[in-house]
């Protein structure tokens, strides 16, 4: 039980953020005080909704590069609409938010199932097309800060427990996804269409369907993720988040979830989410220039992917039985 | 049309007992096959039954009819005496018909009990998935069928015969009515064995009706009520095993007499061209020793398992071996790669056609000339005119039908696919041709132009490896047999040794 | 064994009846809609020098097209291309800093693409990662070194004969940067259509594990691959500075889409096994030609990308969808 806790990917990476913690903490204390890590987690929370959308994706051995254009096309159309009517309720906001995300997730998703597309080639394509649609819609122009209503901009700040909103989402999501992914018939799915398509479907799980229904929830969590970061960061203008996706996928694959399927979980998304997090946010305290951060994360998906394959290899089968009792 | 063979009907079996689940007249077609043609099973409940015959003889077919995954071309299938049709896997298994199948098909990343419970587990309040009783209800039917495996590991942790035991435990979840063990000793050890039996024996008294399809006649004896016989796509046999013995067992598989069939050769061998010494692999085989002369076919029998192919993989460079030198032509030769094995001049017809053996999607030329593009080029470019002639030689001098040569390889039959394969090793002008199962998937009349064409590639001077699993193919072919199993040769036979009974006893241990 | 009596005729169409029925004449025709349709719509099109400037769009582009199209045929792709550019456009950059010449420069730019490619390589053949994770890593590591060197800042200075390699001409309005990717797309061609190397490249796209089986080196035609696109990047670097005369870490962002796109719309499948250089040559021209007319109808670069998604997802649908619809 204690081996294979110890084995397992997630004790691994909290270990590796105790030890980032540690280090930080030797030259600069101020750094790992309550207040200031809820800060960090806080502004980590739209890479851990993104990172939570896009594990799922790639359960299912698809990959949606399009998460942070649909934040962006989400996050412009919601301010969009806040500047034309400030009076709307910031719940219908979200639930718009929320189901344009879906939408644009389903685009993917159907593309996907119904035509077989490889979903590389659909969220390529998903995701530029997403960008210009932006600017379409909004001429080019930026919605700034005075333009959006106070209650629009106030909803992710507030908060509870210390806690903004925002970090809160984060919360709920892990918490709701890790029941999804556990609990449900959906979640078990999505485990077995990557693990063994094959298997799968002679268990009578239909496997299209099922990547169907995991770009679904990736597009939702994205559009939510549109709303909060617009109103956090009270602008919206085309290149939002640009390169975010490659941000995500990293946090994905720090956390041990495998390209090639059925392998990761929701608490793997987070702990490589936060990974990226601390070091982005500690690079300016340990002065470091911002710059190094596209490098680094760079660097931590192919120390992780490689660690990745190297806990995977297969073992073949074994005929000999002295080899068997070796084993 | 197909004639029916000899009806039973569906009530009757001389027994009075009623199935709980028949198949009746059952026909299956593939592209240039017919995989079954007519054949009649009946599963008794509380009842084991033994479906017996050799590879190729429609088994699996068979298995993946009754578990939904194949429709039937014509006949009828019976739940309750009812004709009742199994249009996707889910079917099968609502009316409790649940396959054991050789490769455990689970899924490796999923702990022991979701793999048990995935698509039919308990559900607790939220109508979400409730855990507890799930561990809970695993942990009862592990223990029932004696297996110490802890429900919340994950499956990957567990070697191939608990997986066994966790695809037993799912069949016994859904409540089944009709479990199908599909080989399912294959992988496991004396001690695992005995296991097994014990639980097949509380399954039958649970009223499930088994169906067992295994090689092995001392387990077929142990642990069958009745048995049914298979030989190339029917039904041959049938009744109980108390009325039966290994020999009449062994003569219907085998059924004709073998010598007619296959070519008459000389055996003339020539100098020795391979010689393998101590060859080892840390987990699939040990100490293989031989030598092999011009001229002559080298048969390899076994079961299914018994590390024939792992070790002509290793002989041909895909994997390396721990220990062990080869010599061709008196010299010592290192062999890392394909590419060293043909430049040796040893060549390998594999098993796994439509993945190893042939580029399904290219045309028959590429695929003839692919190992030999050096001789149809100058300073790496490529001269179609001469692509042309050396596929067109090689493809004529095998008979080969096709439309053109421009054919892509997966629209073939699968004889004829054999042969592009065949060609396209020939061209390379080996000294050595292994061939792995060379007739395996292939329809009757091609069988006797690869095994002809065999002969006539021996005759010329070559050296032939041949594994089979059919035992008319290795008596009627091999001028010696090496009989492996466990990883390990148990023995050779010369040609006067060669016989049914002793191949079959050297192989399974008995 | 008898071989008098039937003989099989080598192919059942004739080469050119192929040619015809294939997506490439198919794409041809679409190229020559556009350019119709752009001189219809547009006096400025149909000028000998407007013509030429619109080369630019796609030459450099195309020439790292063609060796992902080999790459992509052989089941494997390279995401990092346009990061490779970054970084050996700011070794460039940062060797003029230092007062190295054109010569120099060249063979900077080469051997930091180079280097790249073989990185990619290793990582993907000698670990076995999956190509796709990789460059997504290597692209964000190469272009990340560069903004490490760079920052916000930039690199120019660079010598007058260097310039030349992006915005001279050898003859009239035949810029060197045309020249290069014509000689380009000949040599690949002739790798991809004609040699021992672009047969493997086919067999290993359908079917790996059955060209291994075969004798042929995977692993080590996969390396060549990926040192190939590195180097063409390399090349597409030289060009692209010395067309721009700076050097920003943001140079060629975006450029990895494009270029699949392009491989794509020429007709190579992603998923392996199959395509053609003169699908990927017609490809450019029909993308550089909706670039130029729309750029002369005024429509903003951002809205092209739409045009390009919906080019990229439209040309895989279009014929399932038709097919589906036949189906019924």
């Amino acid at each position: 039980m204690l081996k294979r806790l110890i084995q397992s990917r997630e004790a691994l990476l909290t270990g590796a953020i105790m030890l980032l913690l540690a280090l930080i903490f030797s030259r600069f204390p101020g750094f790992v005080t309550p207040a200031n890590l809820a800060n960090v987690f806080n502004d980590t929370a739209p890479l851990i909704l993104l990172a939570i959308g896009q594990m799922i994706v790639i359960l299912t051995r698809c990959i949606d590069l399009s998460v942070a254009a649909n934040l962006a096309l989400t996050g412009m159309v919601v301010s969009m609409i806040n500047v034309a009517a400030p009076g709307l309720p910031i719940a219908l906001i979200v639930v718009i938010a929320v189901g344009l995300g879906t939408l644009l997730g389903m685009v993917n998703g159907l593309l996907v199932w119904k035509l077989a597309i490889p979903p590389i080639v659909v969220t390529l394509g998903t995701m530029t097309i997403f960008r210009g649609l932006i600017f379409v819609i909004s001429d080019g122009k930026w919605v700034n800060s005075h333009e959006m209503s106070p209650a629009f901009k106030a909803f992710p700040r507030t908060e509870i427990l210390g806690l903004p909103v925002l970090g809160w989402t984060a919360v709920i999501a892990v918490i709701v996804f890790s029941v999804v992914m556990t609990r449900t018939s959906l979640g078990r799915a999505i485990y077995a269409a990557g693990g063994n398509p094959r298997a799968a479907t002679y268990a009578g799980i239909n496997v299209g369907k099922t990547q169907f229904w995991a770009f679904t929830i990736s597009g939702a969590l994205a559009g939510l993720t549109g709303y909060l970061w617009v109103s956090r960061f009270a602008v919206s203008y085309v290149d939002i988040a640009g390169g975010f996706e490659l941000d995500v996928v990293a946090a994905c694959v720090i956390g041990g979830v495998s390209i090639m399927g059925g392998m990761g979980t929701v608490v793997g998304a987070l702990l490589g989410a936060l990974f990226l997090g601390i070091i982005k946010n500690a690079l300016p305290v340990v002065d470091v220039s911002p710059f190094w951060q596209l490098a680094i994360s760079g660097g931590a998906i192919i120390i992780a992917v490689a660690l990745n394959a190297k806990a995977n290899r297969v073992k073949g089968r074994i005929i000999l039985k002295r080899a068997e009792r070796a084993s | 049309m197909l004639k029916k063979p000899d009806t039973f009907l569906p009530t009757d079996d001389g027994t009075g007992e009623t199935a709980v689940l028949a198949l009746d007249g059952i026909t299956k077609r593939f592209p240039g096959v017919i995989a079954l043609s007519g054949v009649s099973l009946r599963l008794i409940p509380g009842k084991v039954t033994a479906l017996i015959g050799e590879n190729g003889a429609g088994k699996s077919t068979v298995v993946k009819i009754l578990t939904g995954i194949y429709q039937p071309d014509g006949g009828a299938m019976l739940v309750d005496e009812l004709p009742t049709v199994f249009p996707a896997p889910q079917v099968a298994a609502e009316h409790g018909v649940t396959a054991i199948h050789q490769e455990t098909v689970l899924f490796d990343e999923l702990s022991v009990a979701e793999n048990i419970f995935l698509g039919h587990a308990p559900r607790g309040r939220f109508g979400l998935i409730d855990l507890k009783a799930m561990i809970a209800r695993s942990r009862d039917i592990l223990e029932s069928i004696g297996a110490g495996i802890d429900p919340e590991q994950k499956l990957k942790d567990l070697g191939i015969a608990k997986k066994h035991l966790v695809a037993i435990a799912r069949a016994l979840s859904i409540d089944a009515r009709v479990v199908i063990m599909d080989e399912p000793t294959a992988a496991l050890s004396h001690k695992e064995i005995e296991e097994l039996y014990e639980l097949v024996e509380s399954l039958k008294s649970q009223g499930k009706a088994i169906l067992f399809i295994s090689h092995k006649f001392d387990e077929i004896f142990r642990i069958a009520d009745n048995y049914t016989v298979f030989r190339d796509g029917q039904m041959i046999g049938k009744g109980a095993m108390a009325d039966v013995s290994e020999v009449d067992l062994v003569t219907m598989m085998v059924g004709r007499d073998v010598s007619q069939i296959f070519p008459q050769r000389a055996s003339n061998p020539g100098e020795t061209v391979l010689k393998v010494e101590g060859y080892a692999h840390p987990t699939e085989f040990e100490d293989i020793s031989f030598t092999l002369r011009k001229g002559q076919i080298l048969g390899f029998y076994g079961l299914v398992g018994a590390g024939r192919s792992e070790f002509m993989q290793a002989l041909f460079g895909i994997t390396r071996p721990s220990r062990g030198r080869i010599e061709i032509d008196g010299i010592t030769a290192q062999i890392t790669s394909p590419a060293d094995a043909i430049e040796n001049g040893i060549v390998y017809v594999p098993e796994d056609r439509g993945q190893q053996g042939a580029i399904l999607d290219l045309p028959i030329f590429q695929n003839v000339t692919l190992p030999s593009l050096g001789r149809i080029s100058g300073n790496g470019f490529l001269k179609l005119a001469q692509e042309f002639a050396l596929a067109r030689e090689y493809t004529e001098r095998l008979d080969l039908r096709a439309a053109s040569l421009d054919t892509h390889v997966g629209t073939l039959s699968g004889g004829n696919q054999q042969k592009v394969v065949i060609a396209k090793w020939l061209a390379t002008r080996p000294k050595v041709i292994i061939l792995d199962e060379p007739t395996k998937g292939v329809d009757i009349g091609s069988k006797a132009a690869v095994h002809e064409f065999m002969a006539e590639l021996a005759a010329q001077g070559l050296a032939v490896i041949m594994v089979s699993s059919e035992i008319p193919e290795i008596l009627g072919m091999s001028d010696r047999v090496i009989v492996m199993r466990e990883g390990r040769i148990v023995t050779e036979l010369a040609q006067g040794d060669m016989r049914p009974e002793t191949l079959v006893r050297h192989a399974a241990g008995i | 064994m008898n071989t008098s009596s039937r003989t099989i005729p080598d192919r059942l169409r004739s080469p050119l009846e192929q040619r015809l029925k294939s997506w490439e004449t198919l794409l041809l025709l679409v190229a020559i809609g556009i350019f119709v349709a752009n001189s219809l719509a547009s006096p400025y099109f149909l000028n000998a020098w407007n013509l030429s400037d619109a080369t630019f769009n796609f030459t450099e582009k195309a020439m790292i097209a063609f060796a992902m199209a080999l790459l992509i045929i052989s089941g494997e792709i390279d995401l990092s291309v346009a990061s490779i550019i970054a970084l050996a456009s700011t070794a460039m950059g940062a060797a003029v800093q230092m007062g190295v010449g054109t010569p120099g420069l060249v063979l900077i730019g080469l051997g930091v693409g180079l280097l790249c490619g073989a990185f990619n390589g290793v990582l993907v053949t000698r670990f076995g990662l999956p190509s796709i994770v990789v460059t997504i890593g290597t692209m964000s590591l190469f272009r990340g070194i560069s903004y490490i060197v760079l920052g916000d800042q930039a690199f120019r200075g660079y010598p007058a004969s260097f310039s030349w390699f992006g915005q001279g001409y050898v003859w009239w309005v035949i810029s060197f940067e045309f020249v290069l990717f014509a000689i380009i797309a000949v040599i690949y061609a002739v790798l991809l259509h004609k040699t021992n190397f672009g047969r493997a490249v086919y067999a290993i796209g359908n079917n790996a594990t059955g060209a291994m089986f075969s004798g042929i080196r995977v692993q080590r035609v996969k390396f060549t691959l990926f040192l190939l696109t590195g180097l063409m990047s390399g090349i597409a670097a030289i060009c692209l500075t010395a067309r721009l005369g700076s050097t920003r870490p943001s140079i060629a962002t975006g450029w990895e889409l494009e270029i699949v796109t392009m491989v794509v719309l020429g007709g190579v499948s992603i998923l392996g096994g199959s395509g053609t250089i003169v699908g990927v040559v017609i490809a450019a021209f029909v993308m550089g030609l909706v670039t130029f007319g729309l750029g002369l109808l005024n429509v903003p670069g951002i809205v092209m990308s739409i045009v390009i998604g919906a080019l990229l997802i439209g040309v895989i649908a279009l014929p399932r969808l038709w097919s589906m619809w036949r189906a019924r």
